[in-house]
């Protein structure tokens, strides 16, 4: 019997062949530890192609889960477990394995024809290439099919049980509990009794295989994570976004309406308000982006919340439109779930740097709010506040997430719709003006103590009146290439944008020792790396101060303070400075800034070894 | 046949032509077609009778798209090329709203090409008034892509290379339920053409021939005057198809489509007789094809094709009604919940 021991943390990865299962296994994994009351953090990393061929490397899938007994940040840079269901997937994740690391191979897929098509002229299992981490090598698919034969289903069919078999193994490994996977397959597989039964069977036949095969010298056990209280449920970020969007539209009494066109990684928030007819969402699927944001624009003007919701490319299409959104002062709500750029770059992998694009990427003096979600459950508020901000301001907002927090998933306490303030969309209803001859008018351009301005929706008795593109004279609403007009329009715009600042909280910076020199500033996506990081040096010994943005335009109010207050601001983000270019040009200060694109998420590990040599510098001076 | 007003609120009381006309100073160019067309509208849409809140016109970017400032109704100047998508949003979002889209040769068919077809496939229950002029008239005269092979303009000196567009042929192609054409100098038939394709359920398209008379003055000069009866072929539905002094000339079935021939000596019973309803739209497109694509002597005018199919956003809406909770705040409540959640106490 394997001794239970305790631990903190643990971060395993499951890779496997893209037609292995390997995302539904590491989903039903951090299923059970969530309900086992651990905190998690969840990336899943899928080859770009659908069917990428056999036990390639190209095709190699895999999902990591980091599960702990206290609050996570981040899925965790390197795993300590790898579970690789085919050579490729090991070659493909052997590199990121800290020496000394688990390894459970099949060995049933470690045929000589498998090894030659990664590159593999002798067996790692035997050959000593696998010497620096503990292996266990075992016949998964051997196994599972043993188990789930019996329920009449070819050696072929059977064999795709291992990745059920690789899960009982590890839920054992780990304690987990079994029955919610096993409820999970009974309605999966309702349809299928053979499918189901033989699925069960190989989970069951992996949990009792840990427990008498004797091959692991211990169990483990993680407790639970404190956690304010209340309902939890796993949220990835795409996920949470649509919600936000719903939630945002319900709070205004409005009917949402997405105008949008598939893209990867944007797609799922599509795909999930397409289902929430329930809610009465209407979705578009437009013939393009540009008509995606167009219909969402005549959406808004008639008076729907109107949203679109793309990805870098899209956006860049999106902006001739999204100026027209401006310049009519209508309420819209645009999504990038930033990809890897630019042009095509690398669509399934995550990237920020769409920042300059989102506040600059307009012709003309174009003001436009932006704000960024911090992890995949934050993408929720984010979409709220983004939904406020362009009904009580009557301008389009842009939310930035990106490919990481998309598809990463996280526990989200899952918010009271009751509890939350209700947005006024505030329609225009009655004349707000004369006409010369005394008779009542409505002027579009009058605006209210916000500079939002007056808008009657089509319908609307008496209050006809015409918007477009075209510079609009300040009172009536009537075109106008009056000059002084002209510049009192941009500036107000301006104005009215700059005075969203009134809405924003003060930032609050984390400096537990009130000591730090050194300032992390970030924005978006990083907060979980650099949160993690700033754990870390803080553990060795050493003072830092965090702080992250969510507004990035306009900014808290009191940002400039706060980069005054430090010798020394590091502002990591994964593109070449974006937001390190903004701070030095609005605050004149002398931000350093840290870049990593390589489609990946920040490594903690390497920004932990970067602050601690700059506190070190700072420290010798 | 299904009337795509039928969601419209009427109006309280009589309208004259005066109620839709904004108080902004029309500013196109001395004899453009575009004012004809524009008091046309403004007379038809008192004709419709429906309330005057519930009109909605959206436009692009063009000489043409001028016009929603001149309608005293709601509407929109947008960008260029996307009318037809920003209308597809209205149209989806509100029953109760009459949506027109005025755009121009240039707008609907080079920029604005890709949203035009697919409104049409999805027959978006709106009103497309295309004015082709077969010109680029606000940038100052460039051919555009209804201009014939061989214009000279500012942008071709050596005359244009691109073949035109006939955009009664492309909106047929792209499975539209309503197309017609007529020319400005027409008030009577545009007026008529203009009521039929608003109570049409679903996308209707109508094909303006516009005088420029900047650009490209008398671009459509043999379709009017003395001349017009022998060069417009006026489909009328349940008719055969004659046309010329004392109906000289007919459409008759051909080996290989449609051909004309003089009357006189035609098989009666192989001239066409028009049929705007057919499901098929194989004969429309016969008839488009009568167009000149060089400089026009000769275009069939009038409705080439209405029929009935169900409209997009009346679909999209029943969707929606359908699978839509009593309680739509608590069906995002239960969503949110997910299939797996767990309370921490």
């Amino acid at each position: 019997m394997a001794e239970t021991r305790s631990l903190d943390r643990v971060v395993i990865r499951f890779a496997g062949d893209s037609g292995d299962g390997m995302q539904l296994t590491g989903d039903r994994f951090t299923a059970e530890s969530a309900s086992l009351g651990n905190d998690i953090a969840t990336l899943p990393n899928f080859p770009a192609e659908i069917r990428a061929p056999q036990g390639t490397l190209p095709g190699v899938s895999s999902f990591q889960v980091h599960f702990a007994e206290y609050d996570i940040v981040t899925p965790g840079d390197r795993p300590d477990v790898l579970i690789a269901m085919n050579p490729a997937a090991l070659k493909a994740n052997l590199k990121d394995l800290p020496e000394g690391g688990v390894i459970i191979v099949d060995q049933g897929d470690f045929t000589k024809r498998n090894l030659a098509k990664v590159g593999w002229n002798s067996d790692p299992l035997t050959d000593g290439t696998l010497d620096k981490w503990k292996v266990h090598a075992l016949d998964l698919s051997g196994l599972a099919v043993a188990a789930a034969k019996p329920f009449g289903l070819g050696r072929k069919d059977a064999s795709r049980t291992k990745n059920m078999f690789a899960l009982g193994l590890l839920c054992w490994l780990y304690s987990r509990e079994r029955k919610g996977t096993i409820d999970f397959l009974k309605t999966k597989f309702a349809n299928k009794p053979e499918i189901r039964d033989a699925n069960i069977a190989a989970f069951n036949a992996g949990h009792a295989y840990g427990e008498t095969a004797e091959i692991f010298e211990h169990r483990y056990t993680i407790s639970p994570a404190p956690m304010p209280a209340g309902r939890y449920r796993q949220v990835t970020g795409n996920l949470a976004t649509a919600y936000g969007l719903m939630a945002g539209a319900d709070l205004a009494g409005l009917q949402l309406f997405l105008g949008s066109y598939p893209i990867t990684p944007a797609s799922d928030i599509l795909h999930e308000l397409s289902r929430r007819k329930d809610v009465g969402v209407v979705t578009f699927q437009a013939e393009d982006e540009i008509a995606g944001i167009s219909a969402a624009i005549g959406a808004s003007w008639a008076g729907n919340l109107g949203v679109t919701t793309t990805s870098g490319p899209g956006m860049a299409l999106k902006m001739e439109a999204l100026g027209l959104a401006l310049m009519t002062e209508l309420p819209l709500v645009v999504v990038n779930v930033q990809r890897a750029g630019p042009s095509t770059g690398m669509p399934t992998k995550t990237e920020q740097a769409d920042l300059l694009q989102a506040l600059m990427g307009r012709h003309g003096e174009a003001p436009v709010p932006v704000l960024a979600a911090q992890s995949p459950a934050d993408c929720f508020d984010t979409a709220v506040e983004a939904c406020r901000i362009a009904l009580k301001y009557r301008t389009p907002v842009i939310v930035l997430t990106d490919g990481y927090l998309a598809n990463g998933a996280e526990p989200w306490r899952i918010p009271d719709l009751d509890a939350m303030e209700p947005i006024d969309p505030g329609f225009a209803t009655e004349p707000n003006a004369a006409k010369p001859d005394g008779s009542p008018a409505f002027h579009p351009y009058v605006r209210d103590e916000n500079l939002a301005r007056a808008f009657a929706i089509p319908g609307t008795p008496g209050l006809e009146h015409r918007i477009g593109g075209l510079e609009k004279n300040a009172t009536t609403g009537a075109i106008s290439y009056d000059p002084a007009n002209h510049e009192a329009m941009i500036r107000t715009r301006a104005e009215k944008v700059a005075g969203i600042v009134r809405d924003v909280p003060d930032l609050e910076v984390h400096d537990p020792s009130g000591k730090a020199r050194v300032l992390v500033l970030g924005w978006g996506s990083t907060y979980g790396p650099i949160t993690a990081a700033a754990r870390r040096v803080r553990l060795a010994g050493r003072e830092v101060a965090t702080v992250h943005l969510r507004h990035l335009n306009p900014m808290p109010a009191n940002l400039g303070d706060i980069l005054r207050g430090y010798e020394r601001i590091i502002v990591p983000e994964m593109n070449l400075g974006q937001l390190a270019f903004v701070l030095r040009a609005q605050y004149l200060v002398d931000v350093q800034s840290y870049s990593r694109v390589r489609g990946l998420p920040i490594s903690i590990a390497e920004l932990e070894e970067h602050l601690t040599a700059e506190i070190d510098a700072l420290e010798d001076k | 046949m299904t009337n795509g007003l039928t969601h419209i609120p009427v109006a309280t009381a009589p309208q004259t032509r005066k109620d839709f006309t904004s108080d902004q100073e029309v500013r196109w160019c001395p004899g453009c077609g575009d004012y004809v067309i524009l008091s046309t509208f403004q007379g038809m849409l008192a004709d419709l009778g429906l309330a005057r809140e519930n009109t909605v016109v959206i436009s692009g970017i063009g000489c043409s798209s001028r016009f929603p400032y001149y309608v005293d109704c709601y509407g929109m100047h947008s960008i260029h090329g996307r009318a037809t998508a920003i209308a597809t949003g209205v149209a989806a979002a509100r029953e109760d709203l009459n949506v027109w889209v005025v755009t121009g040769d240039g707008d609907a068919l080079s920029i604005g090409g890709n949203h035009l077809i697919h409104a049409l496939r999805r027959n978006v229950n709106l009103t497309i008034l295309l004015f082709n002029n077969r010109i680029y008239g606000l940038t100052k005269g460039q051919y555009s892509p209804t201009s014939e092979i061989g214009k000279l303009t500012k942008s071709s000196p050596y005359g244009s290379l691109d073949n035109p567009f006939d955009p009664v042929a492309l909106a047929l192609g792209a499975g539209a339920t309503f197309v017609a054409r007529a020319v400005d100098s027409d008030r009577v038939m545009l007026s008529e053409v203009m009521k039929q394709a608003a109570q049409h359920q679903g996308a209707a398209l109508i094909e303006i021939y516009q005088n420029c008379p900047i650009f490209n003055d008398e671009a459509f000069d043999a379709l009017k005057g003395p001349e017009a009866a022998e060069s417009l072929i006026k489909l009328v539905d349940g008719e055969p198809v004659k046309f010329g002094a004392d109906d000289r000339l007919c459409v008759v079935r051909g080996d290989y489509g449609l051909e004309i021939v003089e009357t006189a000596g035609a098989d009666p019973e192989r001239i066409v007789v028009h049929d705007a309803a057919r499901p098929d739209p194989t004969q429309a497109f016969a008839l488009a094809q009568l167009t000149d694509h060089g400089v026009l002597h000769r275009a069939p005018v009038g409705i080439f094709r209405d029929v009935d199919r169900p409209a997009y956003d009346f679909e999209l809406r029943a969707q929606v009604a359908a699978a839509k909770a009593e309680n739509p705040r608590a069906a995002l409540s239960a969503a949110m919940r997910g299939g797996a959640s767990w309370e921490i106490a």
